[in-house]
């Protein structure tokens, strides 16, 4: 089967630390992946590997049948990322944004206008394509980061905690794009805390000390342990896990992204 | 590997103009601080001795002293304005530095001149500066010397000995290059290159660590930019900086200090390139250590203190103990002054410059490949 994502074994240390461990799971096109466990779980990382951007220490991993140990160049010109700090450019225009991300992902001449006014039409930024970033609402700001994660059509989305901070209605109108996106044949890799955004995920990854203790579709795992609720679920495996792992106090101390 | 891409380093370049034009600090440190520094430091570093408020205390009271006061005045090193009765007096103009000499001339100078013999003046001396204080005791010695010959021809001519003495040593000293021995000619030119090296420096740092600061950095990452075209698009628009810089620096110091290059033009601004390629590097490195933009400040600062003391900004480095010049060796700047005062004051080539040319560009080469590596390792 052709994979958006094959993860075998992925692990990463930082000197005596391990931040992921033995990460394997695989994603097909055009799925949306929600990644959720607590802060400094290590779901960060995961997603920083898979972008191309950290070396695994050990495991491989193809993203969009690239090998993110050799050809991390020809993974990051076709994926969008965008992460739960907003990084605009507060002092451009959200037009300039858009020209320098344009040209960032090496779009020029019509191509560039033509995906430009697309995604700008698409996300609704007519009207605020003069404005200055600094003065954007967080929801109006967000959507210029994923406008600009779009520009260059991306067959994977990598969002980490895109929403955080980021107000109801906003959120609506962001998750919308969302599964219209994967509608289309995009594949969506989110992390989140919201449990609303991981239930409409069509599969659920559970991060815990580095360790991806659970995968599956949101109705199997709840039916797998019993729970009604995601939030009962994340706190059953919370509360179980850190029972029986004799490491969580060693990794507690060093905890990271 | 991925070729360099045109699109994304136009990309960056353009960026950086943006924040570059909607940054007004920036814009002011480019434009303000050169001009700042350059009168600041213009007239504020002033090694010339002239005109210092000196005390007299005649108790000669005759045509010979008055004379001798004349002459005093007209060494235009001291200006003999003050006059008081007693030591005391004295004491209290020099304690509170309202004069920096005194002149004591005795009851019997008149009588003792025109009597033959031998005249004495004692005069004290502020020595708490002491350049000011050699400045002033060599001054008194060219004129009791210069004094002494007068009179004694004319006592040797009086007595008939003699017509039309002339001494039988004479010296004829000449100063090349700055003949009138302005402070300002020697430190004008200087101030190019430490001008240069804090502004840009600070500049270029800051631009580098604000993305790491906002956090733009960790996106342009997981983006397929790579570190040459990103480093490359934002140190270009430092070197039109300092570009601008550089002629407004030049351009003061021609028409508002007076101070005209006499070399050639084109050579200086081709040296000050390869100069300005060092700095850029050094901002460089600054900004692949520090976090925060005040950091890069600081270092900046840590930067200038030993330029302006050990590069022979003001002081010759000939006379600094081995040690202090080994480290100035260090120094880019040192370097660049050499070249920039050769050009300016002496009017030479590259033929006397070409072994100070070199040594920075092996400056400019060596600290632009750590910076470029250590840049390169951030962005992993």
């Amino acid at each position: 089967m052709n994979l958006a994502i094959d993860c075998q074994g992925l692990v990463k240390r930082f000197g005596a630390y391990t931040a992921v461990q033995g990460v394997t799971f695989q994603l097909p096109h055009g799925a949306i992946m929600g990644f959720v466990g607590p802060n400094g779980a290590g779901k960060t990382t995961i997603i920083r590997m898979l972008c191309g951007v950290l070396m695994p220490t050990e495991g491989k991993a193809t993203v969009l049948s690239f090998d993110v140990l050799t050809q991390p160049e020809e993974i990051k010109q076709r994926i969008g990322y965008m992460s739960q700090k907003f990084s605009l450019y507060d002092d451009l225009t959200v037009n300039e944004n858009i020209d320098f991300y344009a040209g960032v992902y090496n779009l020029r001449g019509k191509i560039a206008q033509a995906q430009k006014t697309q995604v700008i039409e698409r996300i609704g930024l007519q009207e605020r394509t003069a404005q200055l970033v600094s003065s954007l609402s967080g929801g109006w700001k967000q959507r210029v980061a994923l406008a600009c994660a779009l520009l260059h059509n991306p067959q994977l989305l990598v969002l980490d905690e895109p929403t955080a901070g980021v107000d109801p209605v906003s959120r609506r109108v962001f998750w919308d794009l969302i599964h219209q996106l994967a509608k289309e044949g995009m594949t969506v890799l989110v992390s989140t805390h919201y449990m609303d955004e991981a239930e409409s995920c069509d599969y659920l990854g559970f991060v815990f000390y580095g360790r991806l203790i659970a995968f599956g579709s949101p109705d199997d795992m709840k039916k797998k342990e019993a729970k009604d609720n995601l939030d009962d679920l994340f706190v059953y495996y919370v509360e179980h896990e850190a029972q029986d792992d004799p490491r969580n106090r060693m990794i507690k101390k060093g905890g990271r992204g | 590997m991925q070729r360099f891409s045109w699109v994304r380093f136009v990309a960056v370049l353009k960026k950086e103009f943006i924040h570059i034009r909607r940054d007004r600090a920036s814009l002011v440190m480019a434009i303000a601080m050169p001009l700042g520094m350059l009168l600041l430091f213009g007239y504020a570093v002033n090694t010339d001795v002239e005109h210092l408020p000196t005390v007299v205390w005649d108790q000669s009271r005759t045509a010979d002293s008055r004379d001798f006061i004349t002459s005093v005045r007209n060494t235009q090193y001291l200006d003999p304005d003050n006059f008081v009765e007693g030591y005391t007096q004295i004491e209290g103009y020099l304690d509170s530095g309202k004069a920096r000499a005194a002149v004591i001339i005795p009851p019997d100078f008149g009588k003792n001149l025109q009597g033959d013999k031998q005249a004495n003046v004692q005069v004290l001396v502020d020595g708490s500066d002491p350049t000011v204080a050699r400045a002033v005791m060599t001054a008194f010695q060219m004129l009791g010397l210069d004094k002494s010959l007068q009179l004694q021809s004319e006592r040797l001519v009086a007595m008939g000995t003699a017509t039309g003495i002339s001494t039988p040593l004479n010296i004829e000293t000449r100063v090349w290059y700055n003949p009138d021995m302005k402070s300002m000619v020697f430190n004008i030119p200087a101030l190019i290159g430490l001008i240069l090296q804090n502004v840009i420096a600070m500049l270029t740092s800051f631009s580098i660590v604000r993305e790491k600061e906002r956090g733009t950095m960790e996106q342009l990452v997981v983006t397929p930019i790579r570190s040459l075209e990103l480093l490359l698009g934002k140190l270009l628009p430092f070197v039109f900086i300092g570009f601008v810089s550089l002629s407004l620096i030049l351009a003061t110091g021609i028409f508002w200090f007076g101070v005209m290059p006499i070399g050639s033009i084109p050579l200086l601004i081709l040296l000050s390139t390869i100069f300005l390629i060092t700095i850029l590097a050094i901002g460089l490195l600054i900004s692949s250590v520090a976090k925060t933009q005040l950091q890069a400040m600081q270092m900046t600062f840590i930067l200038i203190l030993p330029s302006i003391l050990l590069s022979g900004f003001i002081f010759p480095r000939e006379t600094m103990p081995k040690l202090l010049q080994i480290m100035g060796g260090l120094l880019p700047l040192t370097y660049f002054l050499k070249i920039v005062r050769g050009i300016f004051l002496k009017g030479v080539g590259i033929e006397y410059l070409w072994r100070d040319t070199l040594t920075l560009c092996a400056f400019a080469i060596i600290l632009l490949a750590i910076a470029a590596k250590k840049f390169k390792k951030n962005l992993d």
